[in-house]
């Protein structure tokens, strides 16, 4: 019984701590199988012209990731996501056409975005509020706002900056259309995930984080700052749903309405579930997230390629995906408890 | 005196003082508001009052089945969805069966929808009480896979019926009152007497007020949960066959959208705390019918109604912080609370201040 | 010779919680390089005295210095950054974190790319080292290592913010012999540094192995400060629970030695009965009729042996028979269908259920036994509920008022209402005259004799021994989560006696 660990790292040890990395690797090794299956039964996947416009058009869904992850890192959630983009973008393009300088109204798109997060944060950590039903009301109070705004699809002006953040790029011109195109939307999604993994691997903010989705009175009884991080979490999160906005606008060309966004916070939970980090909290990575939204991009990939599955299904088959795996993380974690 | 001042502390009264506000604002925009007339082609009463309580009917079955749920300190974000599910088995039921005059065909229709909605709330509530997800995301996986199976019950078409006895439901009268309205509060009243005829009521307040000593008294909690979900799947399937038959066709796109929000502020209104315990299934109802109230006078005021949901959710937010202890004790100035690294306590079995040794 | 200058002080603090002062005037000081125990029984103090100085609490009258310069906690980090670390009983730590991050959360190395963990786990190797668990590995996860080792780690922090104070708050509840061994080692070694360290336990043996001198608290109040070398258990002992060693060796029994034909089948007999970390296997009788006292002190596992017999908590080990019948009894409604009651210790968490009624509080057990469907009717509760709050004067004597706005000793005789409605067979009760003003204690104490006389047998927990000496055929004594001693109550079996076995310093006890 007493378990002095030997100094080199054993291999239980080196077992237990590549645990946590396992769904992670099961859902990569989901991602190959279904792109694979996908090659084989439809062809032209694994294709940079493909492969290219599927990265950018999942930017936003993997934005939207990163910032869910954080905040079930936490041990909370934040449903509102979605209907923050849909306010956020809504808002920007009427600035713009209103006559706000375009780049302006990019930030405050954002900034937006972030306001939504501190008051859901505020009600969450001063008020006890649970996490579900404040981020709840919050959505609700988005989708409200932005159709008391429009009802109606408003277009941005045809010189717009916010045009500029989709712009083709052509990083390889290979034959005919198979060019791997990307977009500066799709590289701001690329300095979220980086900056998100500093962030959570590399502060003491980040640390904090899982400390607090771990055990959150420890975290109190150690002195850490619970109440600061778990505040701006919700503030990274509604941020991050802005930028979010601003990429998906300018990809769909400048276009932006009340009903975008619907269901994208379930596709953000999914990918972060997907990815391997606890629904509960405290174990998770950010970029086992990117992962899952991966794998949501190649499961659209493939009921787009197949007629046959009708659009009504995807929600269900996203729906029992995330399902299947959140009852897999409680099977795994209370054995884990045994 | 006194009786006026635990009138004024009863939760719906306000709920009951908002719907009297509304309607009082309603007339004095038109003076005839409440008049009540009769319609020549259809030799039935009128005016807007039958209105507001024929649309009141399916908002008062969720209302109810989310008042138990809550009590439990659970929550069900599926009722909207489960809603369209209803109605779509309905829909579908009556015109596979095309018999435009059977009452058969009418309650073939409503068993099959209500089992339906049974069925999914059984799922929930296994997922809950017995798996032990946390509420929120299983009826959240469930509000996501209702719309689809929905979609995939009537092929992704928002199938139309023709059945005269199931279009009575929303459009026929029983002593001048609507029948869905007349049905819906029959259904209340039934369940209001099983929660209190029997222990069931006194369980689920007792398993939301303090489930550890609820088990130590000897409650099992896992059927009651299960109980508790299957009932407000059920009922909402009800309250989506109220709202197709009033136009004998379902949207499975917008039959019960966002009702859930409807649900949550009716039971929050009627006094029952999110955070569980004792629930008031009389204020659900009042509740119920100030939202029906407050969406008919956002139409006739003119005022958009794509401002109701954000002024439900604001709404929803003012209550919610009412509820909580913290600005209880910034109003009431109370000292400053001793502990300073938990936040204040709002489950009420413990309030009393601990008297740690 | 004059004591050093005291590392941190308490002087003369009060804090007061609605309806019980919880430290009353009481001072205290911790000197460097001394290991001091901070001893006293249920609601001393001891627990609120800590959190004092670790800036849970804060105090309403009264200061605390460290290091002569008077604080003002506004945080648990305040406190930390004055330097004082405390290490729970239940381990502090973030599980789903590894070894080194725990040890350095909050104080990571920092480079000009953000935390360089290489550094921070070397940092974190060091400290450990110091502890003596250099031969751990920093990376690997928490969970990967025992809980003995988890302490030690939840100690380390405290010298990575190189306190001056430490404070371990039952650090051994949950730790084996040889691992308290261990542990000891590392607190000998802080101690020899410098540090001051508050120890908390109550595990005599323990509190006499480490420490250097003693400071006891009786309800809210400082009785004294000794040294450990001049102030022996029983002497410890009787400071703790209020009486000096002549009236305990008064308090005699005055229950004669009841016949009891100890060959008819138990009423309930449990054999090697265990729980890992909450009791060791045991074995216990209780004939019917009879009261049985649970003798100890504070986690000695007395509540613990109690959940185990009304199945609150599952037995990993033994059997238990219910009239001569082996059953299972795995949950608390399986216990009340066997005709187990148990009033628990703590009413506030898994007692009252303080929204409801009084009434329905009564009721609840017996409806929760009928099942959901079959209400008790209206007749049988209000004479339930008119005879239990007559039978135990429940004021105020309104059946609906809600059982939260009621003091605390009259939501314990609802409570004591709501099991003996269920008429049990076998009715534990722990600690059911705590909080209970005088005259209600002496009537509950009567009301056990006369369900005992009826027929009913009672287990009796206590920390007033006088209580359990009198009201007891028989006793059994709890320590350090075993059963170390039963006695058959007589002429010769007093308040003392029962205090030497738990001290260990008599002769004849059975272990």
């Amino acid at each position: 019984m007493t378990a002095l660990a030997p100094s080199r790292p054993t291999l239980r040890g080196n077992w237990e701590r590549n645990q946590s990395l396992l769904p992670t690797l099961a859902a990569v090794a989901l991602f190959i199988g279904m792109l694979v299956y996908a090659e084989l039964a439809y062809g032209r996947v694994f294709h940079a012209g493909t492969m290219s416009s599927l990265l950018v058009s999942f930017a936003p869904t993997i934005i939207l990731a990163v910032g869910m992850t954080i905040v079930i890192l936490s041990g909370g959630i934040d449903l509102s996501v979605g209907a923050v983009v849909a306010f956020t973008s809504v808002s920007g393009v009427m600035l713009m056409n209103a006559g706000v300088n375009g780049w302006l109204a990019i930030v405050l798109m954002i900034v937006f975005g972030g306001l939504f997060g501190l008051v859901a944060g505020i009600l969450i950590q001063y008020f006890t509020v649970q996490p579900f039903i404040a981020t709840l009301a919050m959505m609700f109070l988005a989708r409200g706002l932005a159709s008391m705004l429009s009802t109606v699809p408003v277009h941005a002006p045809d010189d717009a900056p916010i045009r500029l953040i989709a712009t083709d790029w052509k990083i390889i011109d290979g034959p005919k259309v198979n060019d791997l195109v990307l977009t500066p939307g799709f590289v701001l999604a690329v300095f979220v995930v980086i900056a998100a993994f500093v962030y959570l691997h590399r502060t003491r903010a980040g640390r904090t984080v899982y400390a607090i989705g771990g055990a959150e009175s420890s975290a109190q009884l150690m002195g850490l700052p619970v109440a600061r991080t778990r505040v701006s979490i919700y503030v990274i999160s509604g941020a991050l749903a802005g930028l979010a906005a601003v990429i998906y606008t300018a990809e769909v060309g400048g276009k932006a309405q009340n009903v975008t966004g619907i269901g994208w916070e379930l596709d953000a939970i999914a990918a972060v579930v997907i990815g391997g980090t606890l629904l509960t909290g405290g174990v998770g990575y950010v970029l086992g997230s990117v992962v899952g939204s991966l794998v949501l991009a190649a499961l659209w990939m493939i009921i787009t390629k197949d007629g046959s599955i009708k659009p009504e299904f995807l929600t269900i088959i996203t729906g029992s995906i995330l399902l299947v795996f959140v009852l897999l993380q409680r099977v795994i974690t209370r054995r884990r408890v045994e | 005196m006194s009786y006026l001042k635990s009138l004024v502390r009863t939760p719906w009264f306000w709920g009951a003082v908002g719907i009297v506000l509304l309607l009082a604002l309603n007339t004095f925009k038109d003076p005839n508001y409440l008049a009540i007339g009769v319609n020549p082609t259809t030799g039935l009463l009128s005016g807007n009052i039958l209105d507001i309580l024929r649309v009141s009917a399916p908002i008062i079955m969720i209302a109810l089945g989310m008042t138990f749920v809550i009590a439990t300190s659970g929550i069900d974000l599926s009722v909207g969805s489960v809603m369209a599910v209803g109605g779509a088995v309905a829909m579908e039921t009556l015109s596979t069966l095309n018999a435009p005059a059977s009452p058969g065909a009418m309650f073939a229709a409503i068993a099959l929808a209500v089992l339906l909605g049974a069925v999914l709330g059984a799922v929930n509530g296994f997922l809950v009480a017995v798996i032990g997800l946390q509420p929120f995301i299983s009826t959240l996986v469930m509000m996501l896979a209702g719309r689809g199976i929905a979609r995939v019950i009537t092929g992704g078409q928002n199938t139309n019926a023709t059945n005269a006895p199931f279009r009575e439901l929303a459009n026929g009268q029983v002593l001048g009152l609507p029948l869905s309205f007349v049905l819906a509060i029959v259904i209340v009243v039934l369940i209001a007497l099983v929660m209190r005829r029997t222990a069931l009521g006194l369980m689920i307040e007792s398993i939301g007020i303090n489930p550890q000593a609820s088990r130590m008294a000897g409650i099992r909690p896992r059927p009651i949960l299960i109980t508790v979900y299957t009932l407000s799947a059920a009922l909402a399937a009800i309250g989506g066959l109220f709202t197709v038959s009033e136009v004998m066709t379902v949207d499975v796109s917008g039959t019960g959208y966002q009702m859930e929000l409807d649900a949550i502020l009716a039971v929050v209104i009627g006094g029952t705390s999110l955070a569980g315990g004792k629930f008031s299934i009389l204020g659900s109802t009042i509740g119920a019918l100030l939202i029906a109230t407050l969406n008919k006078t956002v139409i006739f005021l003119g005022v958009s109604s794509a401002a109701t949901p954000a002024f439900k959710a604001i709404v929803i937010i003012v209550l919610v912080l009412l509820q909580s202890e913290r600005i209880r004790e910034m109003l009431l100035g109370r000292r400053s609370r001793r502990d300073m690294t938990i936040p204040p306590v709002t489950n009420p079995a413990t309030r009393t201040e601990e008297a740690v040794a | 010779m004059t004591d050093p200058t005291p590392l941190a002080e308490v002087r003369n603090v009060s804090i007061t919680f609605p309806g019980v002062k919880a430290l009353d005037d009481v001072s205290f000081r911790l000197l460097p390089g001394e290991v001091h125990a901070l001893m006293g029984e249920n609601g001393a103090g001891k627990s609120t005295l800590i959190k004092a100085l670790t800036g849970v609490y804060r105090i309403d009258s009264g200061a605390i210095l460290v290091g002569g310069a008077q604080q003002h906690f506004t945080s648990t980090a305040s406190a930390q950054a004055a330097g004082i670390s405390t290490v729970y009983q239940e381990v502090n730590l973030c599980t789903n974190l590894s070894i080194g991050e725990n040890v350095m959360l909050g104080h990571e190395v920092r480079g000009w790319a953000g935390i360089n963990w290489r550094r921070t786990h070397a940092e974190a190797r060091r400290v450990l080292g110091g502890m003596g668990l250099g031969h751990l590995d920093p990376r690997a996860p928490l969970s990967s290592i025992s809980i003995a080792l988890q302490q030690l780690v939840a100690i380390s922090r405290a010298m990575v913010t190189e306190s001056k104070v430490l404070i371990l708050d039952e650090p051994t509840s949950s730790l084996d012999a040889q691992e308290v061994a261990t542990l000891f080692d590392v607190i000998r070694r802080l101690r020899d540094s410098g540090v001051a360290i508050l120890f908390v336990s109550h595990f005599l043996d323990q509190i006499y192995a480490i420490s250097d001198r003693i400071t006891v608290l009786r309800n809210g109040q400082f009785v004294g400060e000794y040294l450990t070398t001049e102030l022996d258990r029983t002497q410890l002992i009787s400071k703790m629970i209020g009486k000096d060693l002549e009236s305990l060796r008064a308090l005699g029994s005055n229950r004669q030695v009841a016949e009891r034909d100890r060959t008819a089948v138990p009423v309930m007999s449990a054999d090697n009965i265990g729980r890992k970390g909450a009791l060791a296997p045991t074995d216990i009788d209780i004939h019917r009729g009879e009261v049985v006292g649970f003798a100890g002190l504070l986690g000695s596992g007395r509540t613990e042996l109690a959940r185990l017999l009304f199945g609150a908590d599952r037995a990993d080990t033994g059997t238990v028979r219910v009239d001569g019948k082996k059953v299972v009894i795995a949950s608390p409604r399986a216990g009340l269908a066997k005709g187990i009651a148990y009033a628990t210790e703590n009413r506030r968490d898994d007692g009252i259920i303080g929204d409801l009624s009084i009434r329905e509080n009564i009721m609840l057990a017996v409806q929760a036994q009928r099942g959901w469907l079959k209400r008790v009717p209206a007749r049988e509760v209000d004479r339930l509920v008119a005879t239990y709050m007559e039978r135990f004067s429940v004021r105020p004597n309104d059946p609906d008022r809600p059982i939260r706005l009621l003091s605390g000793g009259n939501q314990q005789k609802v409570l004591l209402g709501r099991w003996l409605a269920t008429e049990p067979e076998l009715l534990l009760l722990d600690e059911p005259t705590r909080g209970i003003d005088v005259g209600t204690k002496a009537d509950i104490q009567e009301t056990v004799a006369e369900l005992a006389e009826g027929g009913m047998s009672v287990v009796f927990i206590s920390s007033e021994l006088e209580e359990v000496v009198r009201l007891s055929e028989r006793i059994v004594i709890l320590k350090d989560r075993e059963k170390v001693g039963e006695v058959v109550n007589g002429p010769d079996v007093t308040a003392e006696s029962i205090v030497s076995i738990i001290a260990g310093t008599s002769e004849g006890e059975s272990a």
